[in-house]
């Protein structure tokens, strides 16, 4: 029957991209002439990572899109990832940098992603579903709010790493060992799981409590588990590559319009483009200007910035009669 | 057999220190199509919000086949009672015949895998709708009266010996209506020691020609309930809506209500000026 092979098609195909993407990545770089040596340490590390941040910020935003039943939503936007970064740069403020252990920066970067959710929860979420502009306000102040703590702290304790947490604001791909990136595959792996789970109680979440309750849900359970997980995720992220933004916007939109809004498939699909969607912006992002290097989140807001605007556009035609 | 399929007994609720509903009693038995009734603010979808287990009491009991509501998870109370709320949002692009499969949920693991037999309860909920040439449509595009035979189709699909219903034809035409009403009837005919429906409308004059028996709600307490005819007088619907009619009775004994004219009456404006 045609429904029940499409879905696996679809996971098939992306999974296929996925490799083709990978090679690619790896066969690009500034590097003229790439020795063994090369791909092996260099490259493929960052492409490791690239992949991973790429997936769980996808994740992140087809999940949170669900939460909060809007298509805007996005980790970045919402100020999540500037919770997490909150938490990343006290982390590191307080020591990680001298072996506090490989996880206390994404351990602390997952509390702030929490707080931060629990915030968003609090503010606007407190009664259904929460208006688009209420959303995103509370996302701008978080933002300003977050990126103030952040610079805060960072010249209280150390300016000489000013420039270091200027990279990791605006987002970017770095080197960083085999152990830090195992680290951020298991925490993904986690957060993608519990995703994926409960992908089908998000199709009855998305249409607000009740419905999802009169349906058979454990709306709170369900729910909790769920924020847990995305906070996880972007904890995760936020911690190896700082704030690249729209990746959770980008990768699920243009998923919806090809696949549908089935978050059984949406939510995996969402993972696998995700991972090729940060690879190529990543491989692009350190060829481009080679030999000097764009931020990889720079890249990314320069297309998720307009689209943003344009989908912000035709919710709001739709939003007024 | 049970008794009651439903029972509220008891319920009363406040919002914000204002009583919205005052000691309720009703009971659904089976084969029968219940009518709640009653004007704006009356206290109808805050009650079936209640009767659904969505909104928690201040006070009272609400029973589900004999046993409190409390006592079944919600997967259980889903496989035992359908609701098609009287609004609802969807944000994404979801199409018909997703949305109707969404009422196997209570049926389905975790991971939300249908068998061949989920399928076919779906493709006979679109059949009996009408919905089989929508869908595949986009349900965001569909007009609000088509919209509401999915949400109804969905929650036939959930296979539950009971529906309760909130305004379930508001945005009906005509002829959907008196389809939708005749289509109830014939489902809980098709098993009338199982099947009870409790519809909430203000679409009084037509609905009550297909009902069993009526609540009549005002301001959050029943004024009166039993047989159509007993509860639906002129004098009540008088007192209760502020309309004069005219009621008769057809050769089946269903009441024919007529509506004549309006007794409400607004103050006149201080001034004097009229419109």
């Amino acid at each position: 029957m045609k429904h029940a092979t499409r879905p696996t098609q679809v996971l098939l195909l992306l999974s296929a991209l996925l490799f083709a993407v990978t090679v690619l990545s790896l066969a690009f770089g500034s590097a003229e002439r790439a020795s063994s040596e090369i791909v092996l340490q260099i490259r493929l590390p960052r492409v490791l990572l690239a992949a991973l941040v790429g997936a769980g910020l996808a994740t992140a935003g087809a999940l949170l899109q669900a939460l909060l039943q809007n298509p805007l939503a996005d980790p970045y936007i919402l100020g999540i990832s500037g919770g997490a970064a909150v938490g990343g740069v006290a982390a590191l403020a307080l020591g990680a940098g001298v072996g506090v252990g490989a996880f206390s920066v994404p351990g602390f970067a997952f509390l702030g992603a929490l707080g931060a959710t629990g915030l968003l929860y609090a503010v606007a979420g407190s009664v259904g579903r929460a208006p688009t502009h209420s959303l995103l306000l509370t996302g701008v102040v978080f933002n300003a709010f977050a990126s103030s703590v952040i610079v805060f702290v960072v010249t209280a304790t150390d300016l000489s790493r000013m420039a270091g947490i200027f990279l990791w604001l605006i987002g970017s791909i770095r080197l960083v060992d085999f152990y830090l990136i195992a680290g951020v595959a298991l925490l993904l792996g986690l957060g993608l799981g519990v995703g994926i789970y409960h992908a089908y109680a998000l199709n009855l979440l998305s249409q607000g409590d009740e419905i999802a309750s009169h349906l058979g849900v454990d709306v709170v359970r369900v729910r909790r588990r769920v924020l847990l997980a995305t906070s996880l995720v972007i904890g995760a992220s936020v911690a190896v590559s700082g704030l690249i933004g729209f990746v959770g916007l980008i990768v699920p939109h243009l998923l919806r319009l090809v696949v549908g809004s089935d978050h059984r498939l949406l939510v995996p699909a969402s993972a696998l483009l995700g991972a090729s969607f940060l690879m190529l912006a990543d491989t692009l992002a350190r060829t481009i200007l080679a030999p000097t290097e764009l931020p990889v989140g720079a890249l990314t807001a320069l297309v998720g910035g307009p689209l943003f605007l344009l989908l912000l556009r035709r919710e709001l035609a739709r939003a007024a009669p | 057999m049970k008794e009651t399929l439903l029972a509220a007994r008891g319920v009363s609720h406040a919002f914000a220190g204002t009583p919205v509903l005052t000691a309720v009693d009703l009971a659904l038995r089976p084969g029968q199509l219940l009518l709640v009734v009653g004007p704006n603010g009356s206290g109808k979808t805050t009650l079936v919000r209640i009767l659904a287990g969505v909104l928690a009491a201040r006070s009272g009991e609400i029973e589900l086949a004999e046993r409190p509501l409390s006592a079944y998870t919600r997967r259980e109370v889903a496989r035992r009672l359908a609701v098609v709320p009287q609004e609802m949002l969807v944000p994404f692009p979801y199409r018909v015949r997703e949305m109707v499969a969404m009422g196997r949920a209570p049926f389905l693991g975790a991971l939300g895998r249908e068998g061949p037999r989920d399928r076919e309860v779906v493709e006979r909920a679109l059949a009996s709708l009408g919905l089989t040439l929508l869908a595949e449509r986009i349900f965001l595009t569909l007009s609000a009266g088509e919209k509401q035979r999915v949400v109804l189709a969905r929650a036939l699909a959930q296979e539950s010996p009971l529906l309760l219903l909130d305004e379930p034809t508001a945005h009906m035409d005509l002829g959907h209506r008196v389809h939708t009403f005749e289509w109830l009837r014939a489902w809980i005919a098709a098993k009338p020691l199982e099947r009870g429906v409790l519809l909430v409308t203000h679409d009084l004059l037509l609905a009550v020609r297909f009902a069993d028996a009526v609540v009549l709600l005002d301001r959050g307490r029943v004024v009166a309930q039993g047989e159509p005819c007993e509860v639906l007088t002129p004098e009540r619907i008088g007192a209760v809506y502020g309309v004069d009619t005219t009621v008769t009775e057809d050769e089946a004994g269903r009441p024919l209500i007529v509506a004549v004219r309006s007794r409400i009456r607004y103050p006149e404006p201080s001034d004097g000026s009229n419109l």
